[in-house]
């Protein structure tokens, strides 16, 4: 083991606690380290997570019962489009590629990045998007006229986000602001996939990576495909309201269509760049809290790379509702249902995984388990979205909301709240609490049901989305005001959360490098590990390094 | 596999490194393909645009009207393409002024292409009256061409720098395959401008 640990000396550390805070944040600033960089995109994304979340609070606040008038309409239309734009971009992208930042180089054993001063551009402009986005709210009337925040929904449909209909620069707020996140998020994959391909460490060859690695190396291939096309759509729509073009513009001829396609093309893969990172969490926490090596890896890794692909097939179910005709939708139909394939084959690996192991249930695993439940919920509607006809029927309702709402946070936030704890001691020295981390985890998984179970019916009820209020004659009373109690559940879960990671950076024991007993090479160096991550570049002989070391008896590489 | 079979030498520092046979490939060429990827993929949603609004316009002037097939701007460069080559070729012998002089051949026919290009728009928009506001040809023709010129200006931009570096012979054989990549960006732009030409002046005429 001493063999690839690099130790901080004790003089170090005592000269690390003397310097005074603004070196400190000078070094932050000018930092290059994949590791600092990795820890301030999670950061940044989990406090846009609050900031979007409080926005969800209001909204559901608003709809707590009928004819509400708690917030104005125009302010409503502000905090729907924040909370789902902040959320997209702000809080899901860069959480998912800080983590990536922080392990890929660790798992691959090498020292950084492939482009170190490119993380960092892609880092600030990620940043700098974001803040430039939320200057909105005191730009122009101000906060008291709720400011110009951006008012046309995360998705911007034209005519609406046209100049004719969105005056003022609240739209071109949500176009430059994602625009730039988006060049960093583009400079971030590039980075990704050079590194997985040029810097692993000997022995680790594409078949021996980690499955989190190659799940990165799926959603950064697939980032590098949609996230273009959407800065292409914007540099159009920015065309059009500064120079007085008329792509979205249908008064000359201008398609309002073309936007929803360019948009889709992008904004149904970006599901799967949010999603794939959190079945990598999951890959690499499973097995160790299973006691046994991942079941079918080469079928995972396989598995993600056709989700890449197929993914990029089946935006226009998004608009199965817009006209589009019989073949194109049965097209889609069709690309949708398959997408779920991939899909249903990792569930089986993740349970035949679980399945015979000697399980511990800790809070990683815990958050895990609700992962496979409610994830397997958000398929099943999906799946049932996927049938046009169906479609039909509940599209725009509030079952589209709860279905993907299970998606993002069934599925992502719980696998990002299981990857937290576990490698919370990788990165900081010390591990979380289990007793507030149980906390969390019950207050969460009851909260969000409450919530979003119950919008599911709201949705059959035939509840629309993106209603500012509904009059009372409805039946939707009682649903909405059961999945607003929800809210306060998951305030309280994401206040347990807040307190242990706060009190467990100060207090929290000691983890030494391997709390878990795992396999992956991050555990392998010290915790935190050093700037250089391992003393001397480590050899791998099986997909499991660091069992091979614990256990040279009966090393992996023969039963691979 | 037998786990004490490879037991390959660590060198670290050297930017191709070895894993038992496999070699790993050069950062730089795998950063560049990539970005080449998201460049294609951004540049493919200009050229669906332009051939989705193909024929859409509700006034004129239409394509068929004001396009001429831009011939001499699209020998130059295309005939640039070459030169770069050359020039990579050059400084990989260790010829760093035959290889200033590819270079700065290959900088001037991208000024040439530009200069082409901006007679092109000098006439369509004060000749014939065709603006990026005036309809949907318009609108796709200008910034579908615009985006490509704008591409041969950032590749403009840094020949332009590699040439300044070999004029005062900071250039040396070991850069040759940076000069590489910036030689790769120039290919691209190349062939989108093949891609542009087609649907465009041949196509959408």
């Amino acid at each position: 083991m001493s063999a690839i640990t690099g130790p901080l000396s004790e003089g170090e550390a005592a000269a690390d606690a003397q310097r005074p805070w603004t070196s400190t944040l000078h070094e932050w600033a000018m930092t290059v380290d994949h590791k600092r960089l990795g820890i301030m995109y999670v950061l940044g994304g989990l406090v846009f997570f609050v900031v979007a979340g409080s926005e969800a609070t209001l909204i559901r606040l608003q709809l707590i019962h009928s004819n509400n008038t708690l917030i104005s309409p125009q302010l409503f239309n502000r905090l729907l489009t924040m909370h789902g734009t902040t959320m997209v971009f702000f809080v899901g992208i860069p959480i998912v590629f800080g983590f990536a930042n922080y392990l890929v180089p660790l798992m691959i054993g090498a020292r950084d990045l492939a482009f170190p001063r490119l993380n960092a551009f892609g880092f600030w402009l990620f940043l700098f998007g974001g803040l430039l986005l939320y200057f909105s709210f005191i730009a122009g009337d101000g906060l008291a006229g709720a400011g110009s925040a951006p008012d046309v929904g995360w998705f911007a449909y034209s005519p609406l986000a046209g100049r004719a209909f969105s005056r003022g620069h609240s739209t071109d707020f949500w176009t430059v602001g994602l625009l730039i996140a988006g060049i960093g998020t583009n400079a971030t994959a590039i980075n990704l996939v050079a590194s997985v391909f040029t810097m692993r460490c000997p022995g680790m060859t594409l078949g021996r990576m980690p499955l989190f690695v190659w799940m990165m190396l799926v959603v950064s291939g697939m980032t590098l495909i949609i996230l273009p096309p959407l800065t292409a759509a914007q540099i159009m729509l920015l065309f059009d309201r500064f120079l007085g073009s008329h792509f979205f513009d249908t008064q000359a001829g201008g398609s309002a269509l073309l936007w929803q396609h360019f948009f889709w093309f992008f904004g149904h893969p970006e599901v799967y760049v949010l999603m794939v990172p959190g079945f990598g969490y999951v890959s690499e926490i499973i097995p160790v809290f299973s006691r046994k090596v991942i079941f079918g890896y080469a079928m995972v890794a396989a598995a993600s790379v056709s989700i890449g692909f197929v993914a990029l097939t089946t935006w226009a179910h998004h608009m199965f509702t817009v006209g589009l005709g019989a073949a194109p939708n049965a097209l889609f139909v069709a690309s949708t249902m398959l997408v779920g394939v991939p899909t249903g084959i990792k569930i089986f690996n993740w349970l035949a995984t679980i399945y015979g192991g000697r399980i511990r249930f800790q809070v990683p695993m815990l958050f895990c388990l609700a992962f496979l439940f409610q994830f397997l919920c958000a398929g099943l509607t999906g799946i049932m979205l996927s049938v046009a006809p169906f479609d039909y029927q509940l599209h725009d309702s509030y079952f589209v909301v709860a279905h993907f709402h299970f998606v993002l946070i069934g599925g992502l936030l719980f696998t990002i709240f299981a990857a937290i704890y576990y490698w919370f001691p990788k990165v900081t020295g010390r591990m979380l609490s289990e007793r507030l981390g149980r906390w969390h985890f019950w207050l969460l998984v009851l909260g969000f049901n409450l919530t979003f179970v119950t919008l599911h019916f709201v949705g059959f009820a035939g509840m629309p989305r993106r209603i500012y209020t509904y009059p009372a004659d409805r039946g939707w009373d009682l649903l909405n005001t059961v999945a607003t109690l929800g809210v306060p559940l998951q305030i309280a879960a994401v206040l347990c959360f807040v307190v242990n990671v706060v009190v467990s950076l100060r207090r929290g024991a000691v983890a030494g490098n391997d709390p878990w007993d795992a396999w992956t090479l991050e555990w392998g160096t010290t915790s935190p590990p050093p700037a250089y991550n391992f003393e001397s570049i480590p050899i791998v002989h099986s997909r499991r390094p660091l069992w091979d070391l614990k256990h040279p008896e009966d090393p992996d590489g023969p039963h691979e | 596999m037998d786990p004490t079979s490879e037991e390959p030498a660590m060198s670290v520092a050297s930017t191709t490194r070895e894993i038992g046979d496999e070699a790993l490939p050069s950062r730089g060429k795998v950063g560049v393909i990539a970005l080449i990827a998201c460049e294609s993929s951004l540049l493919a949603v200009f050229v669906v645009a332009y051939l989705f609004y193909l024929g859409k316009s509700l006034s004129g002037p239409y394509p068929k009207d004001v396009l001429d097939f831009p011939l001499l701007g699209t020998i130059f460069l295309f005939t640039s393409s070459v030169t770069v080559v050359f020039a990579v070729r050059a400084l990989r012998r260790g010829a760093s002024s035959a290889g200033a002089g590819w270079l700065a051949a290959t900088v001037l026919l991208g000024v040439g292409f530009l200069s082409r290009t901006a007679r092109e728009w000098q006439r369509l928009i004060f000749h014939d009256g065709l603006t990026i506001s005036t309809n949907l040809f318009g609108t796709t023709f200008y910034s579908l061409v615009g985006l490509h010129a704008g591409h041969v200006v950032v590749g403009l931009l840094m020949l332009t720098v590699i040439l300044g570096c070999a004029v005062r012979g900071a250039l040396r054989p070991s850069h040759a395959e940076r000069v590489e990549l910036v030689s790769w960006y120039w290919h691209f732009v190349d062939v989108v401008w093949f891609v542009v030409l087609t649907v465009v002046y041949v196509v959408g005429r």
